[in-house]
């Protein structure tokens, strides 16, 4: 159940990590559709290069903030399948208790401080997240992951410039999947967009084929160097494609049909398996651990689903220290 | 002459503004994703009838959203904001508190913003904390701003009509689990609905429950069931939370004797409170005991749908105070 490594065999642990994303995803769509999972809930499929790729080079130590579509970033800084599953069930044993669901699974235990219901918003937690690693002078560093749309809020522009004036230890990462809910991001985005904002602020920014697993280790790689060495914040573009709709039941209908088939032909992670076979690793061997992943997403359903719900006393608990209120008092 | 048509809430949003749109060519609209029909189909067809120019696609960017529309008031015009959730319009506040809602005061007068701020509110299946708050009672505080709080299909197009025209900053809250809900509507009654005026959902002489947005179909709901154990209740739909109809309520409670006030939102600093108060002070004498009031504990929203439920204020919650007050009378309310 860890995420991926870095090294010698990095593509392999990287494939199987993004193919525990995949699978979760579809697990967690089906059980939407099944009405165990409630809520809105935005798959990540199609992205799992970017949160995979980047996650590898953390240690458990290092933090991250994610996004609404945030399972992925979740399951590649290590927090394990069960718990989070539950969590979109809203069950007692989910890793917010039930409380959070989709839109804010956390797992503090390893570092992944929360997914957040408000784009842009994660911004500026992460530039106080590194400013209190750097104010300790520790060497841990902070990812923040956003999309395309989020560098349209205040939160941006305030959020970048702050980690780049204090000099602070965090990595931006935007997904750039084209899209923002139902509009093309593209037509609301002037100039050049994420990247040429925070090269003018001053940062280091690295544009990356975030479909691409190896580019994105590479960039994962450098940024990470770069700023757990003190050289400051770090921006990286990922270049992606959202395949689904904006949610699990849109349709996004509005969208050119042919377009969107041609980036789901080029869907990363079966062209990553046919080259991890090319470079001669044994195809019994990839299908044992494939399998392995395919148990460990059922067997994180199957708990989920016997898992008991929150007692409903639970909604009066973790409100406040002082003054949290009694139990069914309205 | 009438005209009743059955339509949702949704479809009577984009009648409304069809209505207005045509009247006028200051109206227009702005807000993320409405070109293809908003969040809730609240704008469906709009964009293909009257252009871009008029309902305009913008950046995931609420504080430019709402402080354009309030620079595009300033001169003239009189723009529909769409917030998506009531939860992003927190995005910005500085917009709505110190901009929009101080200008006409601080300029003298000079300046007015004729603004309507759109926020879909409440509980919304499982949406979670970030998704599911009712502040209604947080723009009530605010000196400058109407604040509209519609239950029913007819009472969007009025409302959201009688907002555009008005020469203030309203805030109008739409309750999200309704949108799909059906009404009559009247189609040949193109007269906007006079803000600040109640609804009278139901008519009975022994308790007074004033109540808006989803929580008035809840309150009729448990005024059948009270009406069952021969216990009459005069339903109010506020339908206005500021300024709030205080002739309507304080006629019914001088005829009750007892008030209820019930809503969604968290019932510390809720608008209950405010009404609660007044109705003490002004109506005590009519008062055959406390005035009561309901609303949800001080918790944020929860995901698992057990604890959303905590949220709610049932109709058998509603029952069950009521009966209460008539038996007892003199119960505190624990708040
Ligand atoms: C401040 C704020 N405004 C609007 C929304 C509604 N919303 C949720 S996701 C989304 C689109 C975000 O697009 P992007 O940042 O590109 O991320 P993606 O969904 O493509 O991953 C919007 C507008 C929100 N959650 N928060």
């Amino acid at each position: 159940m860890n995420a991926a490594q870095p090294g010698p065999d990095g593509l392999i642990d990287g494939y199987l990590t993004m193919l525990r994303i995949r699978e979760f995803e579809l697990a967690a769509i089906r059980a939407h559709g099944e009405k165990l999972v409630h809520g809105t809930l935005h798959p990540y499929i199609g992205q799992e290069a970017i949160a995979t790729g980047m996650c590898a080079h953390l240690r458990q130590d290092d933090l991250m903030l994610s996004t609404h579509r945030g399972h992925g970033h979740c399951i590649a800084k290590g927090a394990p399948l069960a718990p989070m599953m539950s969590e979109l069930f809203g069950r007692e044993n989910g890793l917010c208790g039930g409380k959070g669901g989709s839109m804010h699974v956390a797992d503090f235990s390893v570092g992944m401080l929360g997914a957040n219901g408000v784009v842009g918003a994660n911004i500026v937690l992460a530039a106080g997240a590194a400013h209190e690693v750097k104010r300790r002078g520790e060497d841990r560093v902070v990812v923040c992951f956003f999309g395309d749309g989020a560098v349209n809020r205040g939160p941006f522009l305030e959020g970048l410039n702050w980690a780049q004036v204090f000099d602070l230890p965090v990595i931006f990462v935007c997904e750039d999947n084209q899209h923002s809910a139902s509009t093309r991001t593209s037509t609301m985005t002037g100039g050049e967009g994420g990247g040429a904002r925070a090269r003018s602020i001053g940062l280091t920014t690295i544009d990356v084929d975030g479909n691409s697993l190896p580019d994105m280790l590479a960039a994962g790689k450098e940024a990470v160097s770069i700023v757990r060495s003190g050289q400051g914040p770090v921006f990286i573009h990922a270049r992606t494609f959202r395949v689904t709709g904006h949610t699990a039941t849109d349709l996004a209908q509005w969208r050119d049909t042919e377009e969107v088939e041609r980036h789901a032909a080029a869907d990363p992670l079966p062209l990553l398996r046919a080259r991890i076979l090319s470079e001669g690793h044994r195809e019994d061997e990839l299908l044992a651990e494939e399998r392995r992943v395919r148990t460990d997403v059922q067997l994180a359903y199957d708990k989920a689903l016997a898992s008991a719900l929150p007692p409903a006393t639970r909604a009066f608990e973790d409100v406040q220290v002082t003054g949290n209120p009694q139990i069914g008092a309205f | 002459m009438t005209n009743l048509i059955a339509m949702t809430a949704a479809e009577a949003s984009t009648l409304a503004l069809r209505e207005e749109f045509a009247l006028d060519e200051n109206v227009w609209a702005l807000g993320e994703d409405i070109g293809r029909g908003g969040v809730f189909g609240q704008y469906a067809g709009l964009q293909d009838e009257f252009g871009p120019q008029r309902v305009v696609d913008t950046p995931i960017s609420e504080a430019a959203i709402l402080g354009v529309a309030v620079g595009a008031a300033m001169v003239g015009s009189r723009p529909v904001v769409e917030m998506r959730f009531s939860d992003f319009a927190l995005c910005a506040m500085d917009e709505m508190i110190n901009q929009a809602a101080k200008a006409r005061y601080m300029f003298g007068g000079q300046s007015k913003v004729p603004i309507v701020v759109r926020e879909p509110t409440g509980l919304w299946r499982s949406a979670a904390a970030q998704h599911s708050q009712s502040l209604e009672a947080w723009y009530a505080h605010m000196p400058g701003l109407i604040v509209v709080c519609p239950s029913t299909p007819a009472d969007i197009r009025g409302l959201l009509k009688a907002s555009i025209r008005a020469d203030d900053p309203v805030v109008f809250m739409e309750p999200k689990g309704q949108w799909q809900r059906t009404g009559e509507v009247d189609l040949d009654d193109q007269e906007p609905y006079e803000l600040g005026k109640a609804a009278g959902r139901r008519e009975g002489d022994d308790v007074t429950i004033v109540s808006w947005s989803t929580q008035v179909h809840v309150a009729l709901e448990a005024a059948e069931r009270l009406a069952e154990q021969s216990i009459e209740s005069d339903v109010i739909d506020l339908r206005t939370i500021f300024p709030w109809d205080k002739d309507s309520v304080s006629q019914s409670v001088r005829r009750t004797g007892r008030l209820l006030v019930v809503h969604e939102a968290v019932a510390v600093g809720g608008f209950g409170g405010e009404i609660a108060s007044w109705i003490s002070e002004h109506e005590f004498h009519h008062l055959k005991g406390p005035v009561a009031r309901l609303g949800a504990p001080r918790i944020p929203v929860g995901y698992a749908p057990n604890l959303e439920d905590q949220i709610r204020v049932t109709a058998e919650n509603i029952v069950d105070r009521v009966i209460r007050m008539i038996n007892e009378g003199e119960e505190e309310t624990q708040v």
